[in-house]
């Protein structure tokens, strides 16, 4: 299992996620936003979080105008595995991988905490290792993680069992720090191989830290 | 030439920045604030002496890069 993790100038999470993945057992490759290529051994690409150009002109906005971009997109369409966290997200939807946009957050504050998430779908490679309603508690670090998406957008990703998870509390009621559209905190389009979500799995991998509810979810990438 | 892009979320998309701004106007006693929407502004020269061509262009950056048509509309003005 191999993990390549895009590296953009500002991006700041791409170790993290590498420990991450290297402590699940996977060989991981950075890659940085100038390669024009994925290279063909890849299972999964994951573009990790952070603040890609500074979050200049809109947070992932610049980013998505990096050469890699393009090669991601031909990956992604070719049914290859994307994960996007946080800023990756943002860069995803910037890009068209994903719908929606991600906002503002309501509060305009940058919240920056543990937050209990809802599995809404499990059927598909990135939550299979999670159970439907589980809750599991994951760090959010975020300024622009308040999800958008018209109602009609909202209404096909219920239809196709895009809407993967939510923000609640400890028992699984609603719960929405930022805003983000029937507290939507991630989703995956409509082939099931491109994933992304605000809070940080890979933040999430040691009881010492707080919680390692953030591994069932990165191992349900392994040997998929 | 001159390109000013205005960029602004579009209508029926919530803009937080600018409730948090027409409360804080309201709540400092200018009563008379009925609505307030923050956006931002881009002004970029251009090389190029056609007016219609230069808007093309700009409109083709702002579909490409900057606005997020999903939630944003632009407006471009031309000054020579």
């Amino acid at each position: 299992m191999k993990v390549g993790i895009i590296q953009f100038p500002g991006t700041n999470c791409e170790y993290d996620t590498q420990h991450a993945f290297a402590a699940l057992g996977c060989e991981t490759q950075i890659l940085w936003h100038k390669e024009e290529t994925i290279p063909s051994d890849m299972d999964l690409v994951v573009a990790a979080g952070g603040f890609s150009y500074g979050d200049y002109l809109r947070s992932g906005a610049i980013a998505k105008m990096s050469p890699i971009m393009k090669a991601l997109k031909i990956y992604a369409d070719n049914g290859g595995k994307v994960l996007g966290i946080c800023n990756g997200f943002q860069v995803l939807t910037e890009t068209g991988l994903l719908p929606g946009a991600l906002k503002r957050n309501e509060g305009l504050h940058f919240i920056s905490r543990h937050h209990y998430l809802k599995v809404v779908n499990n059927d598909n490679i990135f939550l299979r290792k999670c159970a439907v309603n589980q809750v599991v508690n994951i760090p959010i670090a975020h300024h622009d993680g308040n999800f958008y998406i018209d109602n009609e957008g909202l209404q096909e990703l219920y239809a196709n069992d895009q809407v993967l998870l939510k923000y609640t509390d400890s028992v699984g009621e609603i719960e929405n720090p930022n805003g983000s559209v029937d507290s939507i905190a991630g989703i995956c389009n409509k082939n099931k191989n491109v994933f992304g979500l605000m809070p940080h799995p890979e933040r999430a991998m040691e009881t010492l830290l707080g919680s390692d509810d953030g591994r069932a979810m990165l191992e349900g990438f392994i040997n998929a | 030439m001159k390109a000013i892009v205005n960029v602004f979320l579009k209508n029926g998309v919530l803009d937080s920045q600018g409730k948090a701004v027409q409360h804080a106007l309201s709540g400092h006693g200018f009563e008379s604030v009925k609505d307030v929407r923050v956006g931002k502004q881009i002004i970029i020269e251009l090389n190029e002496s056609d007016a219609s061509a230069a808007k093309e262009k700009v409109a083709h950056m702002c579909e490409e890069l900057l606005a997020n048509t999903v939630i944003e509309d632009y407006e471009i003005e031309i000054q020579a």
